[in-house]
């Protein structure tokens, strides 16, 4: 790829290219006051520790058991969910689309990798790659089934192209006999896959 | 632009890699590839539209083999040396060889859960009316800019029905180019599968994308 790095330190020789080309970058940027190392550490324990699914399965189970958050939900998500204190960087404008028996709803960005980070932290692998950013908008049930999703011929597929800055949360389906749970274990069934489409909510007897 | 990135319906790529209990990174230059692109977007150096563009421009062959955070490592280093922060020089030699140039402000490790709540709201009031209303039927308008745009390539010259009506937001193919924010009404259009991908395809699928007002026209 034509770089030309020339680096004198032996303690370097393990590291790999891109090792070396990051290391590289940061030290300049550093050297040069643009960017402080904290702030980077910052960052990074952000998405590491603090933002995760769990908060979009917070989301989700709110909606579950609350008819009337679920409906601001499906109205205004970005007012809805910023009410639970899930706000900010890749959540600015958000969108909740609802599965149902008939119709299915999961989320791709072909262009990049476009994801709620408020709500689900920061996208797989797999979500930025692309075999799945490729084949989610063309072959969408075929895609559903590699995760092992394998719905009725007759449910509809929506898949969401996220193009814009607008964010997609999918609220899974609520599984049967979950009627006596509360908030914090009917979060519990929510996954990450489920809140993109490739994935159902748990089944409660999978918890036990 | 018609580049590596907008992969719709490309054929090819292999299953999907699925990777259980996968970590947030997979190695510390990951971490901080990822710290060091948001720390300097947080400078206003540059906006998102134009490091969106910096990573699809890309050369294919290079775009296509690269991980994702070797992209973004690529995008920054072209951005601090479009934006004349760095020198090629510089990130040749792995040294700051001349001084630093103005920035409009640092992050500090205390600004970061502000500006992270902040984000980058794109949306904008702007005057004219929206030219399209919930249910209305549109046809995206075949173009093939040199520039950015967020009109992915299955989705041009096709038809389908306005589903959701978002206010005006700032329009990237504009704003990667420096030519400023432009704002306008942005639209979720779904799209059924035939329309998309012809007569071969699942008659039960949809797929929406969320397009701007000068990406349609009436069909």
């Amino acid at each position: 790829m034509g770089h030309d790095h020339h680096y004198d330190h032996d303690d370097h020789s393990h590291l790999s290219e891109i090792e070396l080309r990051v290391r590289a970058l940061e030290s300049i940027l550093v050297e040069k006051g643009y960017v402080d190392p904290a702030a980077i550490d910052a960052l990074v324990e952000t998405y590491e520790v603090k933002v995760g699914p769990r908060n979009g399965a917070k989301v989700v189970a709110k909606a579950w058991s609350d008819p009337a958050y679920r409906d601001w939900l499906r109205t205004d998500a970005t007012a809805a969910i910023a009410s639970l204190g899930f706000i900010g960087r890749q959540g600015e404008h958000m969108v909740a689309v609802e599965n149902t028996p008939d119709e299915h709803n999961m989320v791709v960005c072909t262009l990049c990798s476009c994801y709620p980070w408020p709500v689900l932290g920061l996208p797989p692998v797999w979500y930025k790659s692309a075999p799945y950013r490729s084949r989610a908008v063309l072959d969408p049930r075929g895609v559903l089934a590699e995760f092992g999703v394998h719905l009725p011929e007759t449910t509809r597929i929506r898949v969401w192209d996220s193009t814009a800055e607008v964010r997609y949360l999918v609220i899974p389906m609520r599984p049967e006999g979950t009627e006596g749970m509360g908030e914090e274990q009917l979060a519990e069934l929510v996954t990450r896959d489920s809140m993109i489409g490739t994935g159902l909510a748990r089944q409660p007897e999978a918890m036990r | 632009m018609n580049g590596a990135q907008d992969l719709g319906g490309m054929m090819g790529f292999g299953p999907i890699s699925i990777e259980h209990d996968e970590p947030w990174f997979h190695a510390e230059w990951e971490r901080r590839a990822f710290g060091l692109t948001l720390a300097m977007g947080a400078t206003g150096s540059w906006n998102i539209d134009m490091s969106r563009h910096a990573r699809e421009s890309l050369p294919p062959g290079e775009y296509l083999t690269s991980s994702y955070y070797e992209i973004w490592t690529k995008g920054v280093e072209k951005l601090v040396v479009a934006a004349g922060l760095v020198s090629r020089e510089e990130l040749t030699s792995g040294q700051s060889l001349a001084e630093p140039a103005p920035i409009k402000r640092v992050v500090k490790a205390e600004d970061v859960p502000a500006v992270l709540a902040r984000g980058g709201p794109a949306e904008r009031s702007i005057e004219q009316p929206a030219r399209f209303a919930v249910g209305g039927r549109v046809r995206t308008r075949n173009m093939h800019p040199q520039g950015h745009t967020r009109l992915p390539r299955y989705a041009r010259g096709k038809t389908g029905v306005v589903e959701l009506v978002h206010g005006a937001h700032v329009f990237p193919d504009a704003n990667a180019d420096g030519q400023g924010e432009q704002p306008q009404w942005l639209y979720t259009i779904c799209f059924s599968g035939r329309e998309l991908w012809g007569e071969q395809a699942d008659p039960t699928i949809t797929v929406s994308i969320d397009a701007w007002e000068s990406y349609l026209e009436p069909a």
